[in-house]
């Protein structure tokens, strides 16, 4: 399987970009605000730009060096490079921009896309969803080692995203590249990364599996950007008209959003309260679990109860006299649950 | 008051296109169409016409071949001095013709700068068709070059990455992705530079002469023709005024004959740094 390795700093306005990562045949997410420096790993990577110091290199073939001098031209470097608005030749048309990168199988590419039909059309007649599949497909048609995807999901509005996401969910998958994503956006990270470090100010602040971040955010601006809870479960269909959510450990929970199949369900850690006894209160989700962590953030703290993180007040957590392995209800409303498709397994 | 001041308005346009285009209809109303036409297949005029397409021509592929690759080294690469390189270029667009002309003849002239060099060569440069090539050349150059920077500066750089990624060689960026969607605005440029070239005259004079057959192009000859048969004069004169039009109305249709739509859905979010 192929292997890539990156471990380099370069100068950037106001900071510098320091990263050291090891991908395998998996997604890593690379989530940070914007000017935090992702598209410049990329860049990076791509051979784009050069770096001050460190080295590049795929199942240990280097392609960037600083102290050996090595820096491999873009073309000679095998990688996909989706751009963020996609970066399409608006002088060729689909087949051809698909097959500018190599003629081979274009026409299995054009089908595998469902782009077919608009082979013969100009970037400009395109939808954002016509024009992502388009940059899919021709960044593909190198047959690369590695892709690289810079913001796949931003330049599309909100109901594109949504099928968008899971089809390229389903496609990341299949390639098993090695694949570096980078985003602004936590829940997308969430649902095509196999893991996220979070980006800021060119450093690395935390990496891991999207759920091992939600759980246990090492920072507090980690703590802000992965924000929810994050329940993986399976949707079971519908219970009065909402989702029913069969979580891994085996409780259940109601959403009143739609989805089915594997599922994440998304909560707010200040959507959810606590209390010593199971509320008669209108929240439908009610979790009991004994509290395994108390970490204070500023005028905070994060209460950790069975797979729920609660932000409660501190005044709150004195009132409650709560302590770590206190046995507390957390509850949340379904209304205040957001689902994202997970990869099935 | 308002309307007097809106008359104010339309008048001075009136007067200003009045004044432009009389003199330009009077070489016309001048001359009848038949004697206009029989003037223009005299010999003088025939061969001036011969030696300004010739010499245009060869000038033009100087221009081309030279002007486009210097564009697009000045529009896309980074590099110390880059302004100032283009500043350099853009001097003889704001050079008197006349010093045009004494400079390229203190260069290239028998006891010039490199006279020397061509005469051991065997051969000289001043007062030949080379010497008209050259002054339409110097001056028709930073045309092309100025508006040519402008359009592959106006292609998007990404554009040119993703060609890179995708296995291009620099060579083939520049071939297949650069050069197709700047050639609206080259083609513009070209033509103007063309246009420049053609109505060269003061350069041409001190440099190359006015040989009639050998040296004397389509300005030249409207000078010469003066004294000698005026109605040749105003004849080559109304000749260069159409030409002139013909470039004009191709510089305002090539660059919307090569536009594209963006295929960017947010021009405003390419940032360098991030």
């Amino acid at each position: 399987m192929d292997t890539l390795r990156l471990f380099f700093a370069h100068p950037l306005r106001a900071f510098r970009l320091e990263l050291e990562l090891e991908i395998a045949g998996e997604t890593v997410a690379l989530v940070g605000p914007s000017g935090a420096g992702k598209s410049t790993v990329l860049r990076a990577v791509a051979g784009l730009i050069r770096p001050e110091a460190g080295t590049i290199s795929l199942n240990g073939d280097l392609w960037f060096d600083a102290d050996r001098r090595v820096n491999r031209a873009p073309e000679d470097r095998s990688v996909g490079y989706v751009f963020q608005d996609y970066a399409l030749f608006p002088h060729l048309t689909v087949e051809r921009n698909v097959a500018f990168g190599g003629k081979r199988g274009v026409r299995e590419l054009l089908k595998r896309f469902r782009i077919e039909h608009l082979a013969g059309a100009r970037p400009g007649q395109l939808s954002g969803g016509e024009r992502q599949r388009v940059g899919l497909a021709r960044a593909l048609a190198r047959d690369p080692a590695v892709l690289l995807l810079d913001e796949p999901l931003s330049a599309l509005d909100a109901q594109t995203r949504e099928t968008v996401r899971i089809e390229l969910q389903e496609l990341l998958h299949d390639l098993e590249l090695p694949t570096l994503l980078v985003t602004h956006d936590f829940e997308d990270a969430v649902a095509l990364a196999d893991r996220v470090g979070v980006l800021l100010e060119g450093q690395l602040l935390q990496s891991g599996t999207p759920a091992e971040l939600v759980a246990a955010p090492a920072d507090p601006f980690v703590a802000s950007l992965t924000g929810g809870n994050l329940l993986a479960g399976r949707a079971r269909g519908q219970a009065n008209g909402l989702t029913e959510v069969i979580l891994e450990e085996g409780s259940t929970v109601y959403s009143t959003q739609a989805a089915s199949g594997r599922v994440g369900v998304i909560v707010q850690p200040w959507d959810v309260s606590i209390a010593r006894e199971q509320p008669a209160d209108s929240a439908l989700n009610h979790i009991r679990a004994p509290i395994s962590s108390l970490i204070p953030l500023g005028n905070r703290v994060r209460v950790r109860v069975g797979p729920l993180t609660a932000e409660l007040t501190t005044a709150s957590v004195e009132r409650l006299g709560l302590a770590i392995g206190d046995n507390v209800v957390a509850s949340f409303k379904a209304t205040g649950t957001r689902l994202v498709p997970l990869r099935g397994e | 008051m308002r309307r007097l001041f809106e008359l104010g308005l339309v008048l001075a346009a009136a007067l200003v296109l009045a004044f432009l285009f009389l003199p330009l209809l009077a070489l016309f109303l001048r001359v009848p169409p038949n004697v206009l036409v029989a003037q223009l297949t005299s010999d003088v005029a025939l061969d001036a016409l011969w030696i300004s397409v010739k010499t245009g021509l060869i000038a033009h592929v100087l221009v081309l071949g030279l002007g486009t690759p210097a564009a697009y080294l000045l529009a896309t690469r980074e590099f110390r001095g880059r302004s100032l390189v283009v500043s350099a270029i853009e001097v003889p667009l704001v050079l008197p013709p006349a010093v045009a002309g004494i400079a390229l003849l203190t260069a290239f002239g028998r006891r010039g700068l490199l006279g020397g060099t061509f005469e051991a060569l065997g051969f000289s440069i001043p007062f030949t068709q080379l010497a008209v090539v050259l002054a339409v050349a110097f001056v028709a150059i930073p045309f092309y070059v100025r508006q040519g920077i402008a359009a592959f500066a106006a292609v998007d750089r990404t554009l040119l990455d993703a060609s890179r990624t995708l296995g291009a060689t620099p060579l083939r960026t520049f071939v297949r992705i650069a050069l197709p969607l700047a050639a609206g605005g080259l083609g513009a440029a070209s033509a103007l530079a063309w246009a420049r070239g053609t109505g060269e005259f003061g350069a041409t004079i001190m440099f190359a002469g006015s040989f009639q057959g050998e040296t004397q192009t389509l300005p030249l000859a409207i000078y010469a023709q003066l004294d000698q048969n005026r109605d040749t004069a105003i004849s080559i004169g109304a000749l260069l005024v159409l030409f002139s039009v013909a470039v004009l109305l191709a510089v305002k249709a090539l660059p919307r004959w090569t536009r594209f739509d963006s295929s960017s859905l947010t021009p405003f979010a390419r940032s360098a740094s991030n």
